[in-house]
């Protein structure tokens, strides 16, 4: 496949500008001195790798709810999964350095456990726990999402039910019985690889990494979405019915597209962990997988690049915020959500472009459609536009 | 003066209870000398056997004992010393004495003094027999109150001798059916430790019945063997205290054991009973809160389909709404602090369902057939009236207390007590339910929203205004929310986070049910509630809701519809 097909030139020049860019930020941090005026500090650093993960999350979203029409309200619990599993890993590397000195990690001693449990076999090891933040979120969404698909359970139902699986998942890893640290989660890490996690070195790896996976994640989402399989998932997000009269079966490319972008956000979970420092299932609390739908649609969803935008664009306001007038983020961010809905229906990326685009298709198109529905939709599109 | 003056009455309401003063000598001199004596043990036996004498007699000398009236001489007679009065202790009459004219006044009498009267002496350990001893002494006092109180004091502990010998006179004169049996249970237990086989054996039948853990573990103690016991039990075995393996009972007669299995395998399964009535009771209430709690759901997103992630936030309102007339009524209505609700109900309603109509007109009327647009602008909604709500009450949890008429319970089947507040929700909830099936079903506006669910167009075609009926129908489904906040401050918490702990809760209620559906609105909350009750005490509260929303999660792929499908064309 010819790299044009994927992105416009332009669009090219833009995406490896703002990589290089990106890229340009650890080797500041490292080569200038603090006071310098080139230097980056620790603290821009790391927000920015957070961000990137975010955004990872946020793209991965994008690929079932802009480009398939299956809005998750459950993206959060995979990233979630993601995170702890790879945080196994971290706890396991803590070693004898804890607050108790055992092989165990703290919160295991303080329950009275002699021995880990089955479940954390293996996790001793950087690879396995790796693979397994992919696998995790994969096996989860591809079980969950056979049944479902299979039931053809599709619109909101889906997105309660994801919501619900995810506040399952968090009422689960609160006990401390479950085995994953209960309330506190995952915390504490020292080394990663044999390197210590705080070390400025192993921070700009783990930054360059988030950033590979990023763009990775982006070219991939981009073959995906250009490919025809890309032109089938739009299908069913337009047209379900049609779809399956002309002999397609959606099963197949909606469990494929779910179960990839579940594996995604496991990746951006894992690479979160080391880098925020910390775990806990308020991760999995489902206003967080809300807040991943919401910086999908303010950078403009269906497009790829918007959600990653969205991410940067929400957090860094949010940064902003809670720094500057903590008590009206949450005011600032509920009337984004509004705004966003009501009158920005393609996201950032739509104001940016400023070129009429094809209709925006209806989430539902077997809905009924009421004159009021009809005129809303009628007057959003004219104000999107 | 004061003390004085109680002492009298005390002894003159024993007096009446008990039976009555009588003529000759009450109290056996000999015990009041070991009293006034120095062997600690024979005082406390002293104490013991003036207390089993249980009249009024006995009251008086054992409450001048406590208050330190009591006075003894160097030749063995006790004597009540109390300001100017002095009683012979034995008699409780002024003492005879040689110059003393007939009939002579108390203030006469206590001109003559007996000579070398000496306090006696009270420890601690004899204040501790005293004190118990009065308080048995209470079994038999006039007053009902006072009577139960005394018995209930006695339960929870083994009885021992004297107050044996004060449960079998008090449980002779008793008239009262609460209290009568309350004695015959504890006498019961008493008559555990009885060296005949027989009674025992009556006790432990009588016991079969009984709801004290004492009585449990009083009968959990006879079958236990001693050190060296050996599994298995041979009931009917003839060799008694000890066995062939040498392990002794803790009640030697076998027949007697085999009573005390079948008396407490009676209360074992009895209590198994209570408590699964307990599970039923709170699984119906837990339902009722649930149905509350989702009702306004099943109108906005059920008929409506609107999915209003703010519902939770609007239940936060009513509760909130009920907290504000509290606070009002409290500032300047104190006398009618009980009756708040009744201003907080219509209150909550109407707050709720303005602030639900505002939004219809405001954000959601724009987002019709955008199912998901509507999820998240009311999501941001949501997040804008909890910081709202912390903005002008705070972040913490305000406090809602219930009116008098609420707090407390009833107590059923001896142990199990079900609250007033949740009763009363269980029936406010059902209440409601009826309220609305009548609004819809037999009222123009109820006509007019089911017109405008089934078939927009054709409503609109024979005039009915259906931009006007979405609002009044999102408001109504508003304001039943804010009816269920107001029940929801009666149960728990108020804080700004309300409306997140019931939002996953309704929808699954409503998603379970069937969308449109009121009756399996209803049933599917009441089945939650219960399944979520009698999971409980299997799994443990978290793992219960964790099943409870797997088995929700499955179910959905099966029947998708829910409980109750909608048929025909209706369906997408």
């Amino acid at each position: 496949m010819s790299s044009n097909v994927m992105f416009s030139r332009p669009a090219w020049i833009a995406v490896v500008l703002v990589a290089a860019l990106a890229a340009l930020l650890p080797v500041l941090h490292l080569a200038f001195p603090p006071g310098h005026a080139l230097h980056v500090s620790a603290y821009a650093m790391g927000l920015a790798g957070k961000f990137m993960c975010y955004a990872l999350a946020a793209l991965a979203l994008d690929l079932v709810w802009g480009y398939t029409g299956i809005l998750s309200l459950g993206h959060g619990l995979f990233f979630a999964l993601g995170a702890y599993a790879h945080g196994m890993y971290l706890m396991r590397a803590i070693g004898r350095d804890g607050v108790y000195q055992s092989d165990l990690p703290d919160f295991m001693v303080f329950l009275d456990w002699s021995a880990y449990p089955w479940y954390w076999a293996g996790t001793d090891s950087f690879w396995y726990c790796l693979a397994l933040a992919v696998l995790a979120p994969g096996v989860l969404a591809f079980v969950f999402g056979y049944f479902a698909f299979r039931s053809r359970i599709k619109g909101v139902y889906f997105s309660i039910i994801t919501q619900a699986m995810t506040y399952a998942f968090m009422l689960l890893f609160f006990r401390n019985d479950t085995g994953f640290g209960g309330n506190n989660g995952f915390t504490d890490f020292k080394r990663i690889l044999g390197h210590s996690v705080t070390a400025p070195e192993t921070r700009a790896v783990l930054y360059l990494a988030t950033l590979a996976c990023l763009v990775g994640a982006l070219l991939l989402c981009r073959w995906i979405a250009a490919s025809k399989l890309g032109r089938v998932l739009q299908a069913v997000r337009d047209a379900e019915s049609r779809l399956m009269f002309i002999g397609y079966d959606p099963l197949r490319f909606k469990l494929f597209v779910w179960t990839l972008s579940a594996m995604l956000c496991g990746v951006a979970g894992a690479l979160y962990v080391p880098q925020v420092g910390i775990v806990n299932p308020s991760e999995m609390s489902p206003a967080n997988s809300i807040e991943i739908v919401i910086w999908a649609a303010v950078g403009g969803r269906g497009t790829l690049v918007g959600p990653i935008l969205g991410a940067f664009t929400v957090n860094g306001l949010k940064s902003w915020f809670t720094a500057a007038f903590p008590d009206l983020w949450l005011f600032a961010l509920g009337l984004l959500f509004i705004l966003v809905t009501l009158f920005m229906q393609k996201g950032l990326l739509g104001l940016l472009k400023r070129r009429p685009a094809a209709p925006a298709a209806p989430d539902s198109p077997a809905s009924p459609a009421s004159p009021a529905s009809a005129e809303g939709a009628a007057k959003s599109e004219k104000e999107a536009a | 003066m004061k003390s004085w003056r109680y002492l009298l009455c005390g002894a003159a309401l024993v007096l009446q209870g008990g039976a009555g003063p009588v003529a000759h000598a009450a109290i056996a001199p000999a015990a009041l000398q070991a009293l006034a004596g120095d062997d600690p043990d024979a005082r406390m036996q002293a104490v013991s056997d003036i207390a089993a004498q249980a009249d009024g007699d006995a009251a008086r000398v054992l409450r001048a004992l406590k208050n330190d009236t009591l006075y003894a001489t160097p030749d063995g007679k006790v004597y009540i010393v109390d300001g100017p009065s002095i009683l012979d202790a034995a008699t409780g009459k002024p003492p005879v004495m040689p110059d003393a004219k007939p009939g002579a006044t108390l203030a006469a009498a206590s001109a003559v003094m007996p000579a070398g009267l000496d306090g006696i002496v009270v420890n601690n350990r004899l204040r501790g027999a005293v004190d118990a001893a009065l308080s048995g002494l209470a079994l038999l006092s006039p007053r009902r109150a006072e009577r139960l109180a005394a018995a209930r004091a006695l339960q929870g502990s083994e009885p021992d001798a004297g107050q044996t010998i004060l449960l079998r006179k008090a449980a002779g004169v008793e008239t009262d059916a609460e209290i009568g049996a309350l004695l015959r249970q504890l006498l019961a237990m008493a008559d555990l430790r009885a060296p005949d086989a027989a009674t025992r054996k009556q006790a432990v039948a009588a016991l079969a019945g009984s709801v004290d853990p004492q009585a449990r573990r009083m009968l959990q103690a006879m079958l236990a063997r001693s050190a060296g016991s050996t599994p298995g039990h041979a009931p009917d075995g003839a060799a008694g205290a000890v066995d062939a393996a040498g392990g002794a009972h803790g009640e030697p007669d076998p027949g007697v054991r085999a009573a005390a299995r079948a008396a407490l395998d009676a209360i074992n399964a009895r209590a198994a009973r209570t408590e699964w009535i307990g599970n039923l009771f709170y699984g119906v209430s837990l339902g009722s809160v649930l149905l509350l709690a989702a009702l306004g759901l099943a109108i906005t997103f059920g008929l409506m389909g609107i999915i209003n992630m703010a519902h939770g936030e609007l239940l936060m309102i009513g509760a909130y709404t009920t907290y504000g007339c509290q606070s009002l009524f409290r500032h300047y209505w104190p006398g009618a602090l009980d009756w708040y609700l009744a201003a907080a109900l219509p209150a909550s309603f109407l707050v709720a369902a303005t602030a639900g109509m505002a939004l219809e007109r405001t954000v959601i009327r724009w987002l019709y057939g955008r199912p998901l647009e509507t999820l998240l602008a009311t999501w941001g909604i949501s997040l804008m009236l909890m910081q709202l709500v912390r903005t002008l009450f705070g972040a913490q949890n305000v406090e809602v207390a219930n009116p008098a008429w609420m707090s407390g319970g009833v107590t059923v089947l001896g142990t199990l007590v079900l609250p007033y507040n949740r009763i009363a929700i269980i029936g406010f909830a059902f209440l409601v339910v009826g309220a609305v099936w009548l609004v819809l079903t037999h009222t123009r506006l109820g006509l007019f929203v089911r017109a405008v669910m089934q078939n927009r167009r054709m409503a609109d075609c024979v005039g009915v205004p259906t931009g006007r009926i979405d609002m009044m129908t999102f408001g109504l489904g508003s304001g039943i929310a804010g009816l269920g906040g107001a029940a929801l401050s009666q149960l728990g918490n108020v804080g700004p986070d309300l409306g997140q702990a019931y939002i996953i809760d309704s929808f699954m209620v409503v998603v379970l049910g069937g969308v449109g559906q009121l009756a399996g609105t209803v049933i599917a909350a009441l089945g939650l509630g219960e399944a979520n009750k009698l999971l409980e005490p299997l799994a443990g509260a978290v793992l219960a809701k964790i099943a409870i929303l797997v088995f929700i999660i499955v179910f959905i792929q099966r029947r998708p519809q829910g409980l109750f499908a909608l048929k025909g064309r209706s369906v997408e």
